[in-house]
């Protein structure tokens, strides 16, 4: 699997490291309340097909969401997590 | 049938024309006491105590596919008791106890193997926390002893002892651990369920959930609803897809775990054996291939195969600890779809849905956890209340916060299991 930095372009999926579904993106309030944060910090969809995630550039630090799918592998898509969160 | 040495003398000799199908191939009726979703390891064996310990029959198990043809069929076999959390450590000595009097219970050989765990360390700190495991291990009643490393080469002569970078410096050896034949779990449970009553429904897969004022109905499924007043979601590997039949959302993320057969060689590793400083661990099965494994590839994925960072590091790992083993030609490589939690532990519990169960979130220990997880799911099917073993198995714990069971001390979230 390669996916495509934003900064650094096609890259080995070695390179990156992986935090989990871009969910992590939309933080909740603090005073949210107990049922928003279980379902920040635990709670998934976790989808078989379509999804969104976060990795980690090492090289160059920046954090990435990938779409891509959980079936076949196929990434459709990367864009920095600072501009996907807009 | 009862099975039995002298049925196959008999069978031998009359050109094994008088075996019959193990179980019945059986239609599904509209109405049932219970309904299984799953029929893998976990969900036949629950139908199979559900049956035995509480004489409940009227249930059907629904699989989408063939019995048996999931995780319970994709795994690298191993049968241990060596964890040290409370929580874990009361269940998998339980699930171990019950695999102990498995075949004889079942009548049925599942060729479960106790040739003995031993997982090696490489340097004091982690002997220290062998011994520590150890203890734990002898506190909860089962079986734990510390090799030195003349010790290990005794058991294992073949591995390379002064590795420059990581010599071997002694290991646990949990005697009573071991393999088992996976598939033949899935057939000794099925058949033993069958026998008993339970309606065993393949190629059936459930599309719905019917719930009603917060009770549970029934299911929808592609052979037509059918009704129950309890159903048990038991599909890790799909729990999430399943359960969201059911409008949940559950704290689990699909990772892949990879492992690897080779051809088939004379008797080498005696063992189940795992290193201590890279993700690797082995045994050999009794038709000569070589069974190895490593780590999840960290990122969700339902693919069933994995990428080549974990299979370089899982090769390196091996020829780091045994040489030998660069001789061996790998046969196949294929890659299971592990329902993974923040902690890294399970899940047996009710839901907020009245009358329906979720077993999931087996990480990547399920195969071992076959007999306990359906001894004490069925126990809370059959009597509301959470059998011992498993009664820190709670779902609502990341919510609290209370009761994580973080085997590997980091951290309860996702991705770090």
């Amino acid at each position: 699997m390669r996916l495509t930095c934003p900064v650094c372009g096609d890259r080995d999926h070695r390179e990156f490291t992986y935090k989990g579904d871009a969910v992590m993106l939309d933080r909740p309030a603090p005073d949210a309340g107990t049922d928003a944060w279980d379902s920040y910090l635990h709670l998934r969809d976790n989808p078989c097909g379509d999804t969104r995630d976060l990795w980690y550039h090492d090289p160059c630090g920046a954090w990435v969401v990938v779409e891509r799918n959980t079936v076949t592998h196929a990434v459709t898509g990367t864009a920095l997590a600072s501009e996907a969160k807009r | 049938m009862r099975y039995s040495g002298l049925q196959v003398l008999k069978e031998g000799l009359f050109g094994q024309k008088g075996w019959k199908p193990v179980w019945r191939d059986p239609a599904p009726k509209s109405e049932y006491d219970i309904i299984i979703i799953g029929g893998g390891g976990h969900g036949l064996s629950t139908a199979y105590y559900l049956a035995k310990e509480h004489g409940l029959t009227n249930i059907a198990v629904l699989e989408k596919g063939y019995l048996g043809g999931g995780n319970v069929g994709r795994n690298t076999t191993i049968v241990r008791a060596n964890y040290f959390l409370p929580g874990n450590s009361e269940f998998y000595s339980h699930s171990l106890k019950l695999w102990e009097t498995l075949e004889q219970d079942l009548n049925y050989n599942v060729m479960h193997s106790q040739r003995g765990l031993i997982n090696l360390f490489h340097s004091d700190g982690q002997r220290d926390a062998f011994v520590r495991r150890g203890n734990a291990m002898i506190n909860q009643g089962d079986d734990a002893e510390l090799l030195d490393r003349a010790g290990v080469r005794k058991h294992l002569p073949y591995l390379d002892f002064d590795n420059i970078r990581f010599p071997v410096y002694g290991g646990l050896l949990h005697r009573r651990g071991g393999t088992a034949r996976h598939d033949a779990v899935a057939w000794g449970y099925a058949r033993g369920a069958d026998q008993r009553g339970v309606d065993l429904i393949q190629n059936c897969e459930v599309t719905g959930i019917d719930i009603e004022n917060g009770k549970v109905r029934g299911v929808q499924t592609t052979r037509g609803a059918i009704r129950a007043k309890k159903v048990a979601i038991v599909t890790a590997g799909r729990s999430g897809q399943v359960a969201a039949l059911a409008g949940m959302r559950l704290p689990i993320e699909s990772h892949i775990l990879q492992a690897f057969v080779t051809e088939g060689l004379k008797p080498v590793i005696d063992h189940v054996v795992s290193f201590g400083m890279g993700h690797f661990y082995i045994s050999q099965s009794d038709k000569g291939g070589l069974v190895f494994g490593g780590d999840l590839d960290f990122y969700s994925s339902y693919a069933s195969r994995g990428n080549l960072p974990m299979k370089e590091h899982v090769m390196d790992a091996a020829m780091t600890l045994m040489p030998i083993i660069g001789k061996a030609k790998v046969l196949r490589s294929w890659g299971g779809i592990m329902d993974m939690t923040p902690d890294g532990s399970p899940i047996i519990d009710k839901t907020d849905t009245e009358g329906l169960f979720v077993d999931c979130g087996w990480c990547y220990g399920g195969f071992k956890a076959v007999p306990g997880s359906g001894f004490s799911l069925a126990h809370l099917i059959a009597t509301g209340n959470h059998h011992a073993p498993a009664a820190r198995y709670r779902l609502d714990r990341f919510r609290t916060g209370y009761g994580i069971m973080d085997e590997e001390g980091k951290g309860s979230q996702h991705n770090l299991h």
